[in-house]
């Protein structure tokens, strides 16, 4: 075989350790970072010193907190207005009043959460035309508001340095006006889920995200065409190794178990596998210390144009019949619709909701779009329970909730100790994210926080200027509130914030903690409100 | 080039089904579970000279501080510990154990094949050859502290990495059970208020030790435990107070239940190892995270931390489907020095018997070798259990290559589930009908010196 290999660095193999956790420069920034920040209480000095100089630097787009109401109160129950007079919705939606809560959950799961006041807005068009709105974008999406930088305050540069992949794409989730486009990106990005780890170029991950950009409301067909041979595809399942005589099983294997069909439903067994792998051979790239791999292209001397036998049917099958054959499968259309369902609800489908999903697939010639407004208003996506939102999720409506842009690139290293760095899903599966929370990532979520916070949260030692000696507890908790948005907390948990800024004004016990211990107990708040189950869940 | 095809196994096994019944995820919260009770559980800090650390020390508010020095030094003597190391992805028994010896091996192995002679040879079956990368566990077998399983797996072996590696977490060939058998054993012998029982030293916790009911944590840095936020004493105090009673309250669905679960114990984990400093190790580790784990591991258990089982992952990915002999000569060589250097460092400090190590992969590779390099999903794996306190003997034997299963792989000649067994009988002293469905049938091979 004359195919050249695309031969890996040393830091690239350290970085094909999974979890990622090990790229050498990844480990560095990590340190910087940390250092930065402060390892640990006791070098609490260190760290007020970075904030103090991190905050001078963004003197200039200071985050102003929006002036203090006069009281709090605990939040009202939300009134749900009427919907728009004569909205008809389709048979077999939700059929209740679409509020605030409503509108805020749609924007949190077909999205990336409201901008302050957006779900009021939402919510006054009625729920046909709220996710008609997300779902039927028209022409490219706008950017709205400052492009994204470095710490540095310099441009991107997505496909040449490390991480700054993850920080475009976060800066698309926040500030899109097609905002359900880039969900479902992620929503494919996490079917298909590929990692750079097996790619090695940033250039190419980003080009099959885009490839989920356009596709993600059309044909699941032409979908799952274009990502067979998309070129991060083809490295990273072997698809482009994968040859006559010789085949390679990778992306066989995992086409019909994870990406159309599912394992352990007798969909297919071994022999459809390894028949599948021939019908797939023939894709090969060029290669060049210049370029990496490029020209990715079919080798018709490459394939094998045997007969084979996939899902006892038998042909000459190509790459086209082999993505074909999957999608015709019979299992393939109750595959499908519940694992996009699974994206956006958290209970599972009743049997008869199942069966209207598949007949809406099947009906529509295998469209995303129709199942997708179907799920998107139906009546467990309004009424179930609560899901927890996946760590770039958070973080992206922390920073839409909070009005800040991307200008650091803490998220990334922040975004994969919280479990999720985006183009580096853990495995071919994708993100577990019946796994979202445990001790390791909950600690990150909260480091998350703070640095969301930096430039909103205040100095309380060696101020601008001198913080309020008699702020109350309610006007406390008000202004945290504001500065987040005014997100709709659960009764318990205004308690227990409430409760907060009461006991640590009781431990105001000397003239010099006035203000210094209620400049605290601001920050503590809005801490406590970003790491707050309201906000974690979607 | 995708050598870390494999992670995390529930999902696929329930084509997300799992999700769609959210709140399945982090073991410790399944729904309908009481939550934990003991929320006022005393803890006193306690530093400990013997150790030379900090410790955040549970319940007993009686005992004076100064007889918990006599406390650690006994509970170092008899709690037994059982690591489980993973292979993520399907590493090629092939390659570990190379059957140089056999006849068939250099036909189906053209590319890969190792030369007879370039590595150790394996003393108790003369065809097989260690890989040189796996030297330092030919040494650690060539003292008796290695059990080697050449051709482990179960029978109808699944091929899908996620089907498989789920069995080998549940021990069962079962894709609907949730709970790890670790967590399932430490659900019976388990404490209800200490995390540190089961510990996954990795960013998210292993299935292997998931529970139904007891706590159990992942910590991804032996470093610290830090929680970052401009408020300081008293306030901060009180503010993660406020975090932990955002754990406690009542949950009135599974992903509330999620997030209150995981708050409460991240707020347990902070109390308890933000107050843990650096460490110094007796033997000099070599470099890598892996390794640093280890060590970290090794003054934990020095320092008398109440840790039962623990998980890891081997450094590297060995889902090796092309390109294969690089990578995984280097991380099966940091694997192994790894794990050398910890034995030492455990028989340094005198707690060589207390520790055992399992290592183990989701199957083995195919015998004959693909057109990339590299080499598809297989059947029977390898496995070996690890410790000064190991039988040392190989279980099963390499089947050889001439006669292979149905779908061409290497035959399966012991099965995990009777390895789970006998660890749970022979090293933990328990009953392992409790925690492995069928036990009863599976042989237990002998793992653990009379």
């Amino acid at each position: 075989m004359a195919i050249p290999k695309v031969t890996p660095t040393q830091a690239e193999l350290d970085s094909t350790k999974a979890g990622g956790k090990h790229r050498p420069d990844k480990h560095g920034k990590k340190h910087r970072h940390k250092n930065r920040h402060g390892q640990k209480d006791g070098h609490g000095h260190k760290r007020r010193k970075h904030k103090k100089r991190k905050r001078h630097r963004r003197k200039h787009h200071k985050h102003v907190l929006p002036s203090t109401p006069s009281a709090a109160s605990p939040p009202p129950a939300p009134s749900a207005p009427a919907p728009p007079a004569g909205e008809q919705r389709p048979a077999g939606s939700f059929a209740g009043a679409f509020g605030l809560p409503q509108a805020t959950r749609l924007l949190n799961r077909a999205g990336y959460g409201p901008a302050p006041g957006q779900a009021a807005a939402v919510a006054s068009m009625g729920m046909v035309a709220a996710v008609q709105s997300l779902t039927r974008p028209s022409g490219a999406a706008n950017l709205i508001g400052p492009p994204p930088t470095d710490d540095e305050g310099a441009p991107l540069a997505p496909a040449d340095i490390w991480g700054h992949d993850h920080l475009w794409w976060l800066d698309r989730m926040i500030r899109s006006d097609q905002p359900l486009v880039e969900r479902m990106a992620l929503v494919f990005h996490d079917w298909f889920a590929t990692s750079e780890g097996g790619v090695s170029s940033a250039q190419l991950m980003i080009d099959q995200s885009n490839v989920f950009r356009n596709y993600c409301f059309g044909s699941f067909f032409d979908l799952f065409k274009a990502v067979t041979v998309d070129p991060a595809m083809l490295l990273w399942l072997n698809g482009a190794e994968n040859v006559k005589g010789a085949p390679n099983e990778n992306y066989a294997r995992e086409m019909m178990e994870l990406f159309s069909l599912g394992a352990d439903r007798g969909a297919y067994t071994e022999d459809d596998i390894r028949e599948q792998a021939r019908a797939l051979t023939g894709w090969t790239y060029d290669w060049s210390s210049e370029l990496g791999a490029h020209n990715f292209h079919f080798e018709p001397r490459r394939h094998d144009n045997g007969l084979k036998t996939v899902f006892g049917r038998t042909g000459n099958f190509g790459w086209e019949d082999a993505c074909q054959l999957c999608v015709e499968n019979p299992l393939h259309p109750s595959f499908f619709v519940e694992k996009l369902w699974s994206y956006f609800v958290g209970v599972p489908p009743t049997p008869e909701t199942r069966e209207r999903l598949i007949s809406t697939y099947v009906g529509s010639g295998l469209q995303i779009r129709p199942v997708l407004e179907e799920i998107l208003m139906s009546p467990d996506f309004y009424e179930g329970p609560p899901m927890v939102k996946p760590p770039v999720v958070h973080v992206a409506s922390m920073l839409r909730a909070t009005g800040r842009h991307v200008d650091t690139s803490a998220w990334v290293w922040l975004g994969s100790e919280a479990g999720q760095q985006l183009f580096w899903p853990p495995n071919v599966a994708g993100w577990d994210d019946t796994r979202w929370l445990d001790t390791s990532r909950m600690r990150a979520r909260w480091n998350t926080v703070d640095v969301v916070l930096d430039g909103i949260s205040v100095d309380a030692w060696e101020p601008e200027v001198p913080y309020s000696t008699t702020e109350t507890p309610e006007e406390a908790l008000a202004r945290a509130l504001a500065a987040w948005g005014n997100p709709e907390l659960r009764p318990e948990h205004w308690g227990e914030l409430l409760a907060f800024a009461q006991r640590a004004e009781s431990l105001i016990t000397a003239k010099w903690q006035k203000g210094p211990y209620r400049a605290l107990r601001l920050n503590a708040l809005l801490q406590l409100i970003g790491v707050s189950p309201d906000l974690i869940l979607q | 080039m995708s050598h870390e095809c494999c992670n995390d196994f529930t999902r696929a096994q329930l084509l997300r089904g799992a999700a769609a019944e959210a709140g399945k995820g982090l073991p410790a919260i399944e729904p309908g579970m009481p939550a934990p009770a003991g929320t006022g559980l005393t803890r006193r800090r306690f530093l400990s000279r013997s150790a030379g650390l900090a410790l955040a020390v549970y319940g007993a508010s009686k005992i004076p501080l100064g007889a918990f020095e006599r406390g650690i030094a006994e509970a170092a003597q008899s709690d037994k510990v059982l690591i489980s190391i993973f292979f993520e992805g399907g590493i090629d028994a092939m390659s570990v154990l190379a059957p140089v010896g056999d006849p068939l091996y250099a036909s189906l192995r053209p590319n890969l094949k190792q030369t007879p002679g370039s590595g150790p040879v394996f003393t108790e079956d003369e065809r097989l050859q260690w890989h040189p990368g796996a030297k330092a566990l030919a040494e650690l077998h060539g003292a008796g502290k290695v059990s080697v399983f050449p051709a482990i797996g179960y029978e109808h072996p699944d091929q899908s990495h996620f089907t498989s590696r789920h069995y080998y977490e549940i021990g069962e060939l079962d894709i609907g059970q949730h709970a790890g058998w670790l967590g399932r054993y430490l659900d019976v012998v388990g404490d209800e208020e200490n995390p540190l029982q089961g510990l996954s030293m990795d960013g998210s916790l292993s299935p292997m030790i998931a529970t139904a009911e007891k706590p159990v944590a992942a910590i991804d840095s032996v470093d610290s435990y830090d929680m970052w936020s401009p408020v300081s004493a008293p306030i901060s105090d009180e503010m993660f107070e406020t975090f932990a009673r955002f754990g406690s309250l009542p949950s009135d669905s599974p992903a509330m239940l999620q997030v209150r679960r995981a708050t409460k114990q991240t707020e347990q984990l902070r109390e308890e190892l933000g107050a843990l400093g650096g460490f110094t190790s007796p033997v000099t580790y070599p470099k890598g995270e892996f390794a640093h784990k280890l060590a970290g591991l090794a003054n934990y258990l020095a320092s008398g931390l109440p840790v039962r089982v623990v998980t890891l992952r081997a450094p590297g990915g060995y889902d090796t489907h092309s390109d294969q002999a690089e990578d995984l000569a280097k991380y099966l060589q940091e694997t192994c020095e790894g794990i050398a250097a910890f034995q030492q460092d455990l028989e340094k400090r005198g707690l060589q018997d207390r520790v055992m190590i399992e290592m183990w992969s989701e199957f083995g590779r195919r015998p004959e070798e693909n057109g990339s390099a590299g080499t598809d999903h297989g059947a029977a794996g390898c496995a070996f259990v690890i410790g000064s306190q190991a039988e040392g003997t190989m279980v099963g034997e390499f089947p050889g290559l001439a006669k292979l299963d149905e779908n061409d792989n290497v035959r399966v000649t012991s099965d995990f589930r009777g390895m789970y067994c006998s660890l749970l009988e022979q090293w933990l002293g328990f009953d392992s009908a409790r925690v492995i469905p069928g036990a009863a049938a599976l042989e237990r091979p002998t793992l653990v010196k009379a």
